[in-house]
């Protein structure tokens, strides 16, 4: 059974049809990315995916279970996490206080799960008092990883990972999200940085105006002649 | 000298009871980006809850219960009712405008304010009505006191502003500590993030709610106990808390606790040294003066629009 799965989904802003006909699933474990240009649909996924909009016609399933009206919480109460694009920390709140807000539906968070957390990131315990809004762009990285990650997800998705971050980051940030896959985390990325997210993936898809143009395993994309000319350059 | 410990007696009675309606003010806006301009009359109706309970109570002449349970009582009967009120109000008047454009639920407030005043109106008519608190153990709540200098601060003065700061403090704890309190300022902040976070925002909103009355009904109680009430008084009172919030920082809970007590000062001692007559004019040049010059208020942020 997949963990999460997309079937056949229409989504509309309004008047404009934004997801047509898409359909993608993530097996337990996997590390999956949703690769695509500028308003090629990936966030409109995204927030499809947790429920904060409602596609109009299909269904979002969850191992199974049809959650298309379930609203955000319960979905993420069933296993999803999200590092949303640009991090979106809750800048007036201390790292512990973000780090609770993680584990809301958990009841705040037990001992190992932050234990678990400031394991992956010591700077965070080091940091635990100081307010989200105050730190640098890649200690804020940290924390709205350390965040997602305090809710035990099953699947975590990851809206732009790269963005905003300098280089050195941007490969330290994916060698974090290898560790947290390797921990049995499946990860659904969503990327416009093709090169640097086929390199960690399982598996990819590639959205263009709202439609799937491609999929396949990491290794064939890379090779893929299209997908080279559209995003890797050359 | 006794004139200035009596008016800063005063102040901080005032200040204390703005406060608390500015807090209801600031929690909503928080949460909902919403002024609710029926947030005066939720006050309103939270004095009358007051004077219902205690004549059910027996009265000021023959009441059942001592003295200090009587004002425990009406208090928190105030804050249940209010409560219950302000999850209706959001329920009814705000929720299926949540997505409207932002004109929508403002209009919606003063319908809800209009409707609350004149449905007390036909209800009890125009009449104020009085507690007489002074009948309570024969004016024990006025006569007695602390003595600073020559000025008897009354007792009655004692408990309306310990009261009021101590549900400032419940209030703060509440915000600060509790897991439900960080939902809300993690609400406040940025809504859909918060939502990811499996956080529930309509139940987030309706406890804003019970919040933000509660602490109506009970400055409608605590103002009610020393002057008489009438079913207009909600528009004033909303006004001031709504100014309060504002000078405060509209959003910050701090910001409205200084923003009341700098109403209740600028209140008072304009009434003491100036004139009575010059009181509402000071306070509302505050407000422009603020508007002016810092129109984020004294602790609330710059809003900065991403884009």
């Amino acid at each position: 059974m997949s963990l999460l799965e997309l079937d056949n989904v229409d989504t509309y802003y309004g008047q404009i049809h934004i997801l047509q006909g898409l359909s993608i699933r993530i097996e337990p474990g996997e590390l999956v990315c949703l690769l695509g240009g500028n308003a090629s649909g990936k966030s409109t996924t995204l927030k499809t995916i947790l429920g904060i909009v409602r596609p109009r016609t299909g269904m979002v399933r969850i191992e199974g279970e049809d959650v298309t009206k379930r609203p955000t919480s319960y979905r993420i109460g069933r296993g999803l996490a999200i590092v949303p694009e640009n991090r979106r920390l809750f800048a007036p709140m201390t790292v512990l206080e973000n780090l609770e807000m993680g584990a809301y539906l958990r009841g705040g968070g037990a001992k190992e799960d932050f234990e678990r957390v400031y394991e992956l990131f010591p700077l965070l315990h080091e940091r635990r008092a100081q307010l989200a809004g105050t730190l640098s762009g890649g200690e804020q990285q940290m924390v709205a990883m350390g965040r997602a990650l305090m809710s035990r997800p099953k699947l975590l998705l990851m809206d732009e990972p790269s963005m905003g971050l300098a280089p050195i980051l941007v490969e330290k940030n994916f060698e974090i999200i290898e560790q947290v896959h390797q921990s049995g985390v499946a990860i659904l990325v969503v990327e416009q940085n093709a090169n640097v997210s086929l390199s960690i993936a399982d598996r990819g898809y590639v959205l263009s105006t709202g439609r799937l143009v491609l999929e396949g395993k990491a290794a064939d994309l890379r090779e893929n002649e299209d997908l080279r000319k559209a995003y890797l350059g050359r | 000298m006794d004139q200035f410990t009596q008016l800063t007696v005063d102040a901080l009675t005032l200040g204390s009871v703005y406060a608390l309606i500015a807090l209801g003010y600031t929690l909503i806006y928080g949460v909902l980006k919403l002024l609710n301009f029926a947030h005066g009359d939720v006050f309103m109706v939270g004095s009358f809850i007051g004077f219902g309970v205690l004549q059910l109570l027996g009265g000021t002449d023959n009441p059942v219960v001592p003295v200090w349970a009587l004002l425990v009582i009406i208090t928190f009967a105030a804050m249940a009712g209010c409560a219950t009120l302000g999850v209706v109000i959001e329920r009814f008047a705000y929720r299926p405008l949540r997505d409207a454009p932002r004109i929508a639920p403002l209009i919606s407030a003063l319908g809800v304010s209009f409707f609350l005043a004149n449905s007390m109106q036909l209800l009890f008519g125009a009449d104020p009505r009085n507690y007489n608190t002074f009948d309570l153990s024969n004016g024990a709540l006025y006569l007695r006191g602390i003595d600073i200098g020559n000025v008897r601060v009354p007792l009655l003065r004692i408990i309306t502003i310990v009261a009021a700061f101590v549900l400032m403090v419940l209030l703060w704890f509440l915000v600060n500590r509790t897991r439900t309190g960080k939902a809300m300022r993690a609400t406040s902040f940025d809504r859909e993030a918060a939502a990811m976070m499996g956080i529930d925002i309509d139940r987030v909103i309706v406890f804003t709610f019970v919040l933000g009355s509660a602490l109506a009904g009970a400055a409608g109680v605590l103002f009610a106990v020393r002057v008489p009430t009438t079913v207009s008084i909600g528009f004033v009172a909303g006004l001031k808390g709504f100014t309060a919030a504002v000078i405060g920082g509209i959003g910050s809970i701090p910001g409205a606790m200084a923003g009341g007590l700098i109403l209740g000062f600028a209140e008072s001692y304009t009434q003491g040294y100036v004139s009575t007559k010059w009181s509402d004019l000071v306070v509302f040049s505050i407000l422009i003066a603020f508007m002016i010059f810092r129109p984020q208020g004294l602790l609330g942020r710059p809003d900065i629009s991403k884009v």
